[in-house]
């Protein structure tokens, strides 16, 4: 090896403690980047691939009954590809073991071949056999729940009659990657399944023998999705059409997507911050070695050395520093990546889902860190490469200092000298007192803006389950029915209360835009499921116009007084102008109200009802469950408290683990920061102390100088680094922000005292380290060396 | 914090011991002891690598004197100095100052003692850079019980016109000086000088001892200096000379040199 190459070394390995924590930094940023876009790249790859293998649909609709020859006609739409026409059934299950009714998602398959779009993979088990009209394959995820095996068997709600199922066989389809049950929040896999069972056996149940009521359709790569949805829907119009809608719209794959924005966010804000703060500590790092080494690099220059020479020694220091980083953040990215895939594997459903290293993603990582890292440095670098030798022989001149502005205003003698010395200090090097402050409090706003998660999750439960929808049990009809059944529902065990509701689905219409939703009708006065207003306050349904949650007001772009045109898709499906009356605040999907009696009114229907909100005496529960799980008119039945259980339970599995990794990321950037800080506020004043120390200075009075601007530092960093984290968390909410989620901006104080509390705890784990050092130093040496 | 000086029970009470010892002057009961070490051994390192600084040194300072220690590099001069001051432990021997006995001190009192006794000139000045002249003595007056006021002290060193400079704004000489007043401004009962003049011209070298000697005679304060110069031996009362870690020679001198008159 030769001698500079040694002497690099030999270097490092002084500072071997900052250039791990300057490692850990950089490995911080290349973690996020690859763990981030390399899961992204794996969860698209392997999308697209299970798409194109299983035949994923592009257009989907639903209609009440259209004759099967439609099909046909819809084939011939130009542009299309294939199409599949099915028969599709909610239906309220009854699962051996279990109390409560479970849904089903009953969807046929032909009985002889392959369906044409969305086709499934048959994991265990064997294909349905024909004519057997009791065999159905299950999806995977419901069978896990309930430790379903082929050869057992569950009952449902079919049409009005209890019907023994047969599990014959597991699966898994493109269609319900994620698969989440009507009205819920998240998935439920004991209490909602998808199972296939063939399209004869179904038809007749349903009496949809020679027709449809949901149809799929792909697209030929040159096709407007619009179009054809245009024209999709006016060949189903007539049929009782629910509206058609193409991939965006469609839950699992619409969910899934948002994932990966997710992901994409959190690789575009992150590593930023990791390699800036990196950059910064490398650039003090080599700073202060170009200033110590400042003779020897005179003497390799008289020696012969040339300015390239030491400029590429001093640049091997970083890249050696850096490329530290880049190794452990790329062992940290992949483990990352995996525990993220494990995660994926849970909550989504794939056939195969692998987690592959993509070289492209590591090739990148490394090369934006070490340009970060080159960047942030070359300043000091060259430095090094200026410095003519005669004049690096000679020791530097003290320090020039000058008094700060404040100190004209301060009384003489009220700041004893080792106060002044700290803020002569800070005002010496603005810069490097600037970012020292900015990168304890990215620490803070890292910590903040992961921490806030929680806050937001535990404000969006409070509002929705606590203030608005405070129902125990939402029961949904079969078909819209009379108001008696109020009574009858309110005469079943247990029920304390009942309040009905009426939900259309509609198209709104406002100036060019629209959105596809239901308008859900509430009674008036209604005390279970309540509205809020902007400042979470229940607000009053008026007894005409429609009420629009935010982001809905939003995607419309419409404002109260605005008036709306209202396509009914259902029923005669009328067509209507309503007045927007108000805005009320959702966090969950894009709920539009009214009260229930206008929308019988829209309908020009009688007054008839969709589903009733219960409340429910808990010590009677399970008969409850008991009647409706017989009842033949419940299509469904929603579970407030088991909702909020597996909404918390699917929060804390997806949540727990990145946040811990962030809060983790925060506490090293706090503590790569401070810990440098303090290391060359020692090398920088090793000497005054131990003069100061010779003098009769106390340690601790020697500490307060070394720490004394690293204390100063910290007090301005820690306000800085909340404000900081409010807007990153303000980013996050936003970034977040889809049709389906909304992630409320609500910060506790609690969250900021954590994140403080971080901060401080590796502040004063720097400076114990630090202050060993302190009290090891050499105090004979000061009296005979020059600096 | 207890002083050195209120920590008797910290040292022996046990008396020292007649002077007897080759660094004595004729016994002139006079005049009364500031130091007495006894038997002093120094070894740094183990084994091979063993260096002996000290080999059993018996030395005592009086009182108000200005005692030059002479010798070669390695001779043991600064190690003696620095075991004086509180800075360093000797592997054998004793040292008392007054009545206290510093080998018996712990880290902490020696820092008190240091703190409360003790003030330190140092061959390369080592004042703070981000503080003025005055600030720099201030430093040390805002922790001393009853200090010279900064200016007074300054003044003494003849830097009363250069209170408000930074150190980087200060010639050699100058900085040197301050670095004697900020010694002095506590009134130490010692001041000890570590090749004050080392990193000095002549010219200036005078002017810094001219304040030490000023110090000295105006003061009281006992002084020891050490130099390899043996021009500055003749400002002072005696020059105990030392080679390989022995006192090789005491000498008092019957008339000093004003600091004024040295040259090399």
């Amino acid at each position: 090896m030769r001698a500079l190459n040694r002497k690099l070394l030999r270097d490092l390995w002084k500072i071997k403690t900052q250039v791990l924590a300057i490692a850990v930094v950089v490995g911080c940023g290349v973690a996020i980047i690859v763990m981030a876009l390399g899961t992204m790249r794996s969860l698209e790859e392997t999308r697209a691939a299970y798409y194109e293998r299983y035949r994923f649909a592009d257009v989907f609709a639903h209609v009440k009954r259209a004759p099967e020859y439609l099909a046909e006609r819809v084939a011939r739409i130009p542009g299309v590809k294939w199409v599949e026409s099915r028969v599709v059934a909610d239906v309220t299950l009854d699962v051996p073991g279990m109390a409560e009714p479970a849904t089903g998602r009953l969807v046929s398959i032909p009985e002889h071949g392959r369906p044409a779009l969305n086709d499934i993979k048959l994991r265990r088990g064997r294909a349905l056999a024909p004519d057997r009209p009791d065999e159905v394959l299950i999806d995977e995820t419901f069978a896990e729940a309930h430790g379903f095996r082929p050869g057992d068997h569950f009952f449902a709600m079919i049409n009005d009659k209890k019907r023994k199922l047969r599990i014959v066989g597991v699966a898994l389809s493109p269609e319900y990657i994620y698969s989440v049950g009507p009205g819920v929040l998240v998935p439920d896999k004991r209490r909602f399944g998808v199972m296939w069972i063939s399209r004869e056996a179904l038809a007749s149940a349903f009496d949809l023998e020679g027709a449809f009521n949901d149809i799929s359709l792909s697209l030929l790569p040159s096709a407007s999705s619009a179009e054809i949805i245009e024209r999709l829907d006016d060949l189903l119009d007539p049929y009782g059409n629910t509206g058609a809608y193409d991939r965006d719209d469609q839950v699992s794959h619409a969910y899934l997507s948002g994932e990966m924005d997710q992901l994409v966010a959190v690789a575009t804000v992150a590593p930023p911050i990791f390699l800036g703060v990196a950059a910064f500590l490398l650039h003090i790092v080599i700073t202060r070695l170009v200033a110590t080494e400042r003779e020897q690099i005179g003497l390799l220059k008289s020696f012969g050395y040339g300015n390239a020479a030491v400029g590429w020694h001093y640049l091997k220091v970083v890249l050696v520093v850096a490329g530290l980083g880049v190794v452990l953040g790329f062992a940290g990215g992949a483990y990352l990546g995996r525990v993220m895939t494990e995660l994926y594997t849970e909550f989504f459903r794939f056939p195969f889902l692998y987690y592959r290293l993509s070289p492209d993603v590591f090739a990148m990582a490394a090369l934006v860190t070490l340009s970060a890292a080159v960047l942030g440095t070359i300043n000091a670098v060259w430095r090094a490469v200026r410095l003519p030798p005669a004049e690096a022989m000679v020791p530097a001149p003290p320090a020039v200092y000058r008094r700060t502005a404040i100190e004209r205003l301060e009384p003489r003698g009220l700041v004893g000298q080792p106060t002044r010395m700290v803020f002569r200090h800070i005002v010496r090097w603005p810069l490097r007192a600037a970012m020292t402050t900015l990168g304890i409090s990215l620490a803070v706003a890292i910590l903040v803006s992961s921490l806030f998660f929680y806050d937001a999750i535990e404000h969006l439960v409070q509002v929705y389950f606590h203030h608005a929808q405070r129902q125990d049990v939402t029961v949904t009809f079969t078909e819209p029915s009379a108001e008696r059944i109020v009574h009858e529902i309110g005469r079943l065990p247990g029920v304390l209360a009942v309040e009905p509701y009426r939900a259309v689905p509609v198209r709104l219409r406002f100036g060019h835009r629209s959105e596809r939703v239901a308008i859900t009708g509430l009674e008036p006065g209604a005390a279970l499921h309540r509205v809020l207003d902007a400042r979470l306050r229940p607000a009053a349904i008026p007894p005409d116009g429609i009420v629009l949650s935010t982001k809905l007001a939003e995607l419309l772009a419409a404002a109260p007084g605005d008036v709306l045109t209202v396509e009914v898709l259902e029923g005669r499906r009328p067509v209507r102008q309503v007045p927007v009356a108000a805005l009320v605040e959702e966090y969950i999907a894009t709920p539009a109200y009214m009260d229930r009696h206008a929308v019988n009114r829209l309908m020009s229907e009688g007054p008839v009802l969709s589903g009733a909100y219960l409340q429910v005496d808990a010590r009677e529960a399970e008969a409850l469950y008991r009647t409706l799980k017989d009842t033949p008119v419940v299509a469904g039945v929603g579970l407030q408290t088991v909702m909020l259980r597996t909404f918390r339970e699917t929060m804390a599995e997806t949540m727990d683990i990145m946040i811990s990794f962030y809060v983790a990321f925060g506490g090293l950037i706090a503590l790569g920061v401070m810990y440098n800080s303090a290391r060359i506020a020692l090398s920088e004043h090793g000497r005054e102390l131990a003069t100061l120390r010779v003098l009769g200075f106390t340690r601790f009075e020697a500490l307060y100088i070394l720490l004394g601007e690293l204390g100063v530092l910290t007090l301005l960093a820690l306000p800085l680094g909340c404000l900081i984290g409010y807007g990153l968390a303000w980013f996050f909410a936003w970034s977040f922000d889809t049709e389906l989620f909304r992630i409320p901006l609500v910060i506790e104080r609690a969250t900021y005292g954590a994140a403080v509390l971080v901060v401080l705890v590796a502040g004063a784990a720097s400076a114990l380290i630090v202050r060993r050092r302190v009290d090891r130093l050499n105090l004979v040496a000061v009296l005979k060396t020059r600096e | 914090m207890a002083s050195a000086g209120s920590s008797h029970d910290r040292g022996s009470l046990e008396e020292p011991r007649g002077p007897q010892g080759t660094a004595s002057g004729p016994d002139r009961p006079e005049r009364r002891r500031a130091f007495v070490a006894r038997g002093l051994t120094k070894v740094y390192g183990k084994g091979e690598v063993a260096v002996h600084a000290l080999r059993g040194v018996d030395l005592e300072l009086f009182e108000g004197e200005l005692a030059v220690l002479l010798g070669p590099s390695g001779s043991g001069k600064s190690t003696l100095v620095n075991i004086m001051g509180g800075l360093d432990l000797p592997t054998a021997g004793q040292v008392f100052f007054h009545d206290l006995e510093l080998t018996a001190f712990d880290e902490r009192a020696l820092t008190a003692y240091r703190r409360e006794n003790v003030g330190f000139v140092f061959q390369f000045y080592n004042l703070v850079p981000s503080l003025t002249a005055r600030e720099n003595v201030a430093l040390i007056t805002d922790i001393a019980r009853d200090p010279l006021p900064a200016e007074e002290a300054l003044a003494l060193v003849g830097l009363a016109e250069r209170l408000d400079h930074f150190p980087a704004e200060l010639s050699g000489g100058e900085q040197q000086r301050v670095a004697v007043a900020r010694a002095i401004a506590k009134r130490p009962e010692v001041l000890l000088c570590d090749e004050p003049t080392g990193a000095l011209d002549s010219k200036t070298g005078v002017l810094v001892l001219e304040a030490i000697e000023r110090v000295n005679r105006e003061l009281g304060t006992t002084t020891a200096m050490i130099t390899h110069n043996a021009a500055i031996a003749d400002m002072a009362d005696r020059v105990i000379s030392l080679a390989d870690g022995r006192i090789a020679g005491v000498r008092e001198n019957a008339t000093k040199s004003p600091a004024r008159a040295l040259a090399w």
